[in-house]
């Protein structure tokens, strides 16, 4: 049994030091879209913490009843139980927000993070110990996004989160909300990450 | 609303709405497996034929069985459930029959499962109300313009390695990302041609 500071780690790897966006470059593409605006972004990675802890738990607390075998199938159900949760509640809660996000919510299925957690931890460790380290790798991701989100929007449209913050006369760079801008900031912030993280020499590149 | 000329969606599928460079579905096998030419190769072949056929067969679903069973709320299960079969059978069968093409494509299959670009086709097909002969111009299309795309990005990258001296950290990922960014920028050149929603 872990005890509180290896739990703590657990956390931390997650969320830092191991970043699931920055280290290992899992889980971009149903999310890249949605951070051209703060709103969408934060809707997105609350669905996407959610999901990700859920099914981290869920699939920990049936590790010993799961056949290897099927093992990938459980979890996806698993899984795509969950984002119906979170797409419903979106739906009936959010409306405007669920129209732009479209079919992206629904995508969080095919997001690997939540797979490459499940996998990786979760089917070999305690409940607690795999919520944790899903919220750890779900938060780090999350603050990958909002980043992202708050170097687009500003540029973008000159506004956070609706607010207008550039000054008047500011000419919009309407690359940023568009799709190339989105590469282009993603790329430039695992570029320097690699500077930033410690021992980032090994520049992971897994599935 | 007018119905789209299959033909007209199944260009815009490749260029104006590459399934890639605009919706961003699909990276993350696409920067694993966009380093050389022979794997991106089998990877954008595997695609292409299972999102044309998945498209068809989740869409043929949808309208003829959840509809009218009231089940649509169920359709995320049922789609990725319908994509993992359909790959696992096309597995077996070109095992079986054609070992030549298992040695090609065989590793690139199973990964295709949780591909996000199969699965997001699928949603796309149904958000926008494509009739059968629609969403298979729409699942080969898009399927084509993702070979295309990891196509193009590993063929710059092969060329990179060999002449260009990149600064520390910008390898791998990161030259990738920028690279799609510029291809994607190319991409927007073609939006106009065809308009479609």
């Amino acid at each position: 049994m872990p005890n509180l500071s290896s739990k703590k780690e657990i956390f931390l790897t997650g969320l830092w030091k191991d970043n699931p966006v920055l280290r290992q470059v899992l889980g971009i593409c149903s999310t890249l879209a949605v951070t051209n605006l703060m709103v969408n972004t934060l809707v997105m990675d609350a669905g996407l913490i959610f999901t990700v802890c859920m099914s981290s738990l869920t699939v920990s607390l049936l590790r010993n009843y799961t056949p290897m075998r099927i093992r990938m199938m459980v979890q996806t159900l698993i899984i795509a139980s969950y984002v119906i949760i979170v797409d419903s509640i979106i739906k009936a809660h959010l409306p405007d927000i669920s129209e732009a996000l479209g079919p992206y919510v629904a995508l969080i299925i095919t997001n690997c993070i939540i797979m490459g957690r499940c996998e990786a931890f979760a089917r070999n460790n305690p409940p607690l110990a795999s919520f944790l380290d899903g919220l750890g790798m779900s938060l780090g991701y999350s603050l990958i996004l909002i980043t992202i989100a708050f170097i687009r929007e500003p540029l973008g449209f000159g506004t956070l989160l609706g607010i207008r913050v550039m000054p008047e006369g500011f000419v919009q760079w309407t690359i940023m909300i568009m799709a190339p801008g989105a590469f282009f900031t993603l790329g430039i912030l695992v570029w320097i990450s690699k500077y930033i993280l410690p021992n980032a020499k090994n520049g992971v590149e897994r599935k | 609303m007018t119905p789209i000329n299959p033909l007209t969606l199944f260009f815009a599928a490749i260029f104006t709405n590459n399934i890639l460079l605009t919706n961003f579905l699909g990276l993350c096998p696409f920067l694993s497996i966009s380093k050389e030419r022979r794997s991106a190769m089998g990877m954008g072949a595997a695609v292409v034929f299972v999102m044309a056929s998945t498209t068809v067969l989740n869409n043929w679903i949808y309208y003829k069985i959840l509809l009218p069973f009231g089940l649509e709320h169920f359709r995320y299960i049922v789609f990725i459930v319908v994509i993992a079969a359909f790959v696992q059978l096309v597995e077996m069968t070109v095992e079986r029959f054609f070992p030549a093409l298992y040695f090609v494509l065989g590793i690139f299959l199973p990964l295709i499962t949780v591909n996000c670009a199969i699965f997001g086709a699928s949603l796309f097909m149904i958000i926008r109300g494509y009739n059968l002969v629609q969403s298979l111009a729409y699942g080969a299309g898009s399927g084509i313009g993702w070979w295309l795309a990891i196509m193009a990005v590993s063929a710059i990258r092969e060329k990179l390695q060999k002449s260009a001296k990149l600064p520390k950290g910008l390898e791998g990922p990161a030259i990738t990302l920028i690279i799609t960014g510029l291809l994607s920028l190319a991409f927007l050149a073609f939006s106009g041609m065809i308009r479609v929603q």
